[in-house]
């Protein structure tokens, strides 16, 4: 029934994570902080559990808080996460041109952020702070600074050829 | 305490109206509202409603209160300008398909943008490729994103009938992705929605609409082969006629019976006869449960949102359901079963049931596969009040100048008892009528048991104690999920004290359903639906079901007695532990 569910979700942590936060509507965000923190995103699944266990929330209503915050991600993240800044300095040097070389790249369509072999994952976020260095990419932490199509597009071979054991 | 205030320069008397829009209607004036309603939560987010005050500047009158001696302007430049602004950044968004839409001649957007003469927009406009599909999983309900306005009303209405923790609709992202939707997007089916219709009768647009059937219905009654057979449901009568200009609660059976004869419709039947009948097999049964006292309290079992919400989310209490079928499903095998027997040239399978419903629910009961025979519905097809309403606008009928007719017989003989099944308390206060008769073997001398009425806001949860000769049996009567998990909550906790519970999943009950008319600003017109059933009611000759001579009739030539063998095959069924595929059911 859950529309991007990759991995079944261990019911039991969130059952602990429920407890130990109290579960009362007024700590949804830390439970969903928590939830975020344990899977590195926060799948449908789970948002329907809490959603059912906690009194005064609809599943519909725990969705609506969990996308309503910048912080928190409904997508899988991959062992590589990619972020791609789309702050206005990297917005007006081209950083969508790039999010969608990348997606060509990663074969990423109909609004999937994650690949299927969860090797990647791709997020938008606002300026990172290196607006000098635009447009910006961080892959897993690393700064890839002043990024071209082509420049993009070898660091993701880099990383494909890492993973096969090359 | 009465204070006054200033509109337009007039002084306009207050007490306790909760913000100055409900000041300004009681007035008799007017200003717009897409957010506001006055049975749900204020709001206060599309700004349509603004008015000028001075020293206050521009205010919400929905979300306002009402002070002494203030100065309220209702059309200014201001205001009006607010106003087309609001309307142009909605119409910019929005598929503005008006002529093949389904709410069209009833949406309040399309209504509002003619009275403020909306002739062009100055904000980029919405393509065709940027729209979003339609969800038409629902059996009962269209949802259409591309019509959305965001104004929350269906969010809060689902939430505020039938409880926090189940809404189904919500808002989701933020800033220009917001959206209303049922939960990460999803189709209605995958969610547990019990199909009301609430949200749909609250939605100012046609993003929420009512799945139609009226095409089918039409292709069966130009089949030759085919007999098209009517049943009409208690709150019809009530209701279809304000959608030509008479009054609510103004009883119009009579025209609805000519009317559905005009359509081309074989046979017009009540579904009031049933109603009879569902008193007669759940007095008996619940007569039954008291001396046994098992699966006590009864829960009665007419409202199929109330069936699916019990299936899904208590599984656990599915024992305690009236095994009755509902009125609309014990009368078409009833009338599959005997026409042969009455009517020349009718057979099981050439006849086809329309019922004519308040409900939107009703279009999930009537496809229930222990209600199917070999597939097919029992019940073919459920309209809605609203679409019966579209058929006679479709024939060019003249419903206003329709001379009455009376239905046809046997099946059409009803009692008062029955009407009054169209609204909130109805079902307990007829099934006291019978019961006491039935158990004390005196006869009931007042029939007005006033304390189950009342279909307002306040009359949500109602309760009453009969006195059946020393034995004291005590009825619980609710409408809205929330009430209803109330009474639950008692049992859960052993602490209810009563043995029958009364449930209608829609505000007020049946009189206020999913499929009824729109009444979006008016919280009266369930009132007076409600009363118009209890006027028929004082009205008939016969007001307890075990009097109706049919069902007597009935009893004697085919069923025998209530809670025999027959009437358990054709009246009875069971039901089904939904849980599995709803939200809980997740490891
Ligand atoms: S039909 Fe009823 S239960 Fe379903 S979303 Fe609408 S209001 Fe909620
Ligand atoms: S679906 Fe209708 S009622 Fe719900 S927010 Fe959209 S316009 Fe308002
Ligand atoms: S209260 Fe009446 S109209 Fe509403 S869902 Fe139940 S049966 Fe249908
Ligand atoms: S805008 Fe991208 S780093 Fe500031
Ligand atoms: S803000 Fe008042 S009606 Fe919407």
């Amino acid at each position: 029934m859950s529309t991007q569910s990759p991995s079944k979700v261990d019911f039991a942590k969130v059952d602990e994570i429920i407890q130990s936060c109290g579960a009362k509507k007024s700590n949804v965000i830390a439970i969903l902080q928590k939830v975020q923190a344990t899977f590195r995103y926060l799948p449908e699944d789970a948002l329907t559990y809490i959603g059912t266990k906690i009194e005064g929330l609809s599943p519909a209503t725990v969705y609506g808080i969990a996308t309503f915050y910048n912080q928190f991600s409904l997508n899988p993240k991959g062992k590589y996460e990619i972020k791609v800044c789309d702050g206005t300095a990297c917005h007006v040097r081209g950083s969508m041109p790039l999010l969608n070389a990348l997606k060509a790249k990663l074969n990423l369509k109909d609004g999937k952020f994650t690949t299927d072999d969860m090797l990647f994952s791709v997020d938008i976020v606002s300026c990172l702070g290196a607006c000098g260095l635009s447009p910006v990419i961080v892959v897993n932490g690393k700064v890839h600074p002043k990024m071209t199509t082509d420049a993009l597009n070898t660091v993701i071979d880099v990383l494909l050829q890492k993973e096969r054991g090359e | 305490m009465t204070n006054t205030l200033f509109i337009d320069g007039k002084e306009v008397e207050f007490t306790n109206e909760p913000n100055i829009l409900e000041v300004i209607r009681k007035a008799g004036m007017n200003v717009p509202t897409f957010c506001y309603r006055p049975d749900l939560t204020q709001f206060g987010a599309c700004r349509m409603c603004v008015v000028e005050i001075e020293g206050r500047g521009i205010q919400t009158s929905c979300t306002m209160p009402p002070e002494p001696g203030l100065k309220i302007h209702l059309n200014t430049e201001k205001t009006r300008r607010i106003r087309k602004t609001v309307l142009e950044l909605l119409l910019a968004n929005h598929d503005r398909e008006c002529t093949t839409c389904e709410k069209s001649g009833h949406c309040e957007l399309q209504k509002y943008s003619e009275e403020y003469g909306i002739r062009d927009i100055k904000f980029p406009t919405k393509q065709k490729s940027e729209f979003l599909p339609l969800d038409t999983t629902n059996p009962s309900i269209v949802r259409d994103p591309n019509k959305c306005i965001l104004c929350g009303a269906c969010v809060r209405a689902c939430a505020e009938f039938h409880g926090a923790d189940h809404a189904i609709l919500g808002f989701a992202n933020r800033g220009s992705k917001t959206v209303v939707q049922p939960m990460a997007g999803r189709n209605f089916i995958n969610t547990d929605c019990i199909l009301c219709g609430q949200c749909q009768a609250v939605c100012p647009t046609g993003a929420l609409t009512v799945v139609s059937d009226v095409d089918n219905v039409w292709k069966e009654i130009n089949n030759p082969q085919k007999k098209v057979v009517a049943q009409i449901a208690p709150s019809i009568r009530v209701a279809l006629g304000e959608l030509f200009g008479l009054e609510p609660g103004e009883n119009s059976i009579g025209k609805i019976t000519a009317a559905l004869r005009r359509i081309g419709f074989d046979l017009v039947f009540d579904t009031n006869f049933a109603a009879d009948l569902t008193i007669m097999e759940e007095g008996t049964e619940f007569i039954e449960r008291l001396k046994s006292g098992k699966n006590l309290p009864i829960f009665t079992s007419c409202c199929p949102a109330w069936i699916k919400y019990v299936e899904q989310s208590r599984p656990e209490y599915i024992k305690n359901l009236s095994t009755c079928k509902s009125p609309q499903s014990m009368m078409s095998p009833v009338l599959k079963t005997l026409l042969p027997k009455y009517f020349d040239g009718y057979t099981k399978e050439n006849t086809v049931i329309v019922s004519i419903m308040p409900c939107t629910a009703k279009k999930f009961e009537n496809k229930r596969q222990e209600l199917s025979t070999k597939g097919i519905p029992d019940t073919n097809y459920v309209l809605t009040t609203k679409e019966l309403g579209r058929m006679i606008n479709e024939a060019g009928i003249n419903f206003k100048n329709l001379k009455e007719e009376a239905e046809d017989s046997p099946f059409g003989d009803y009692t008062g008892a029955a009407t009054i099944f169209g609204a909130s308390g109805g079902v307990a206060e007829a099934a006291a009528r019978t019961a006491y008769e039935l158990v004390t073997g005196k006869e009931l001398t007042d029939v007005n048991l006033k304390p189950m009425r009342g279909v307002d806001k306040s009359s949500r949860s109602k309760e009453m104690e009969l006195d059946l000769d020393g034995t004291k049996v005590k009825v619980r009567i609710v409408s809205t999920i929330v009430e209803a998990e109330k009474a639950l909550k008692e049992i859960d906790e052993g602490k209810a004290d009563f043995q029958m519970l009364e449930v209608m999943a829609c505000p007020g009950g049946c009189v206020n359903g999913g499929g009824q008319p729109y009444s979006f600003n008016d919280t009266t017109i369930k009132q007076k639906r409600a009363a118009g059933l209890y006027k028929e009611d004082a009205e008939l000759k016969f007001r307890k079901s075990h009097e109706n001579p049919d069902i007597k009739k009935l009893y004697a030539e085919f069923l025998e007695n209530p809670g025999s063998h027959k009437s358990h095959e054709l009246l009875h069924t069971h039901y089904e532990d939904r849980f599995k595929g709803s939200y809980r059911d997740l490891k």
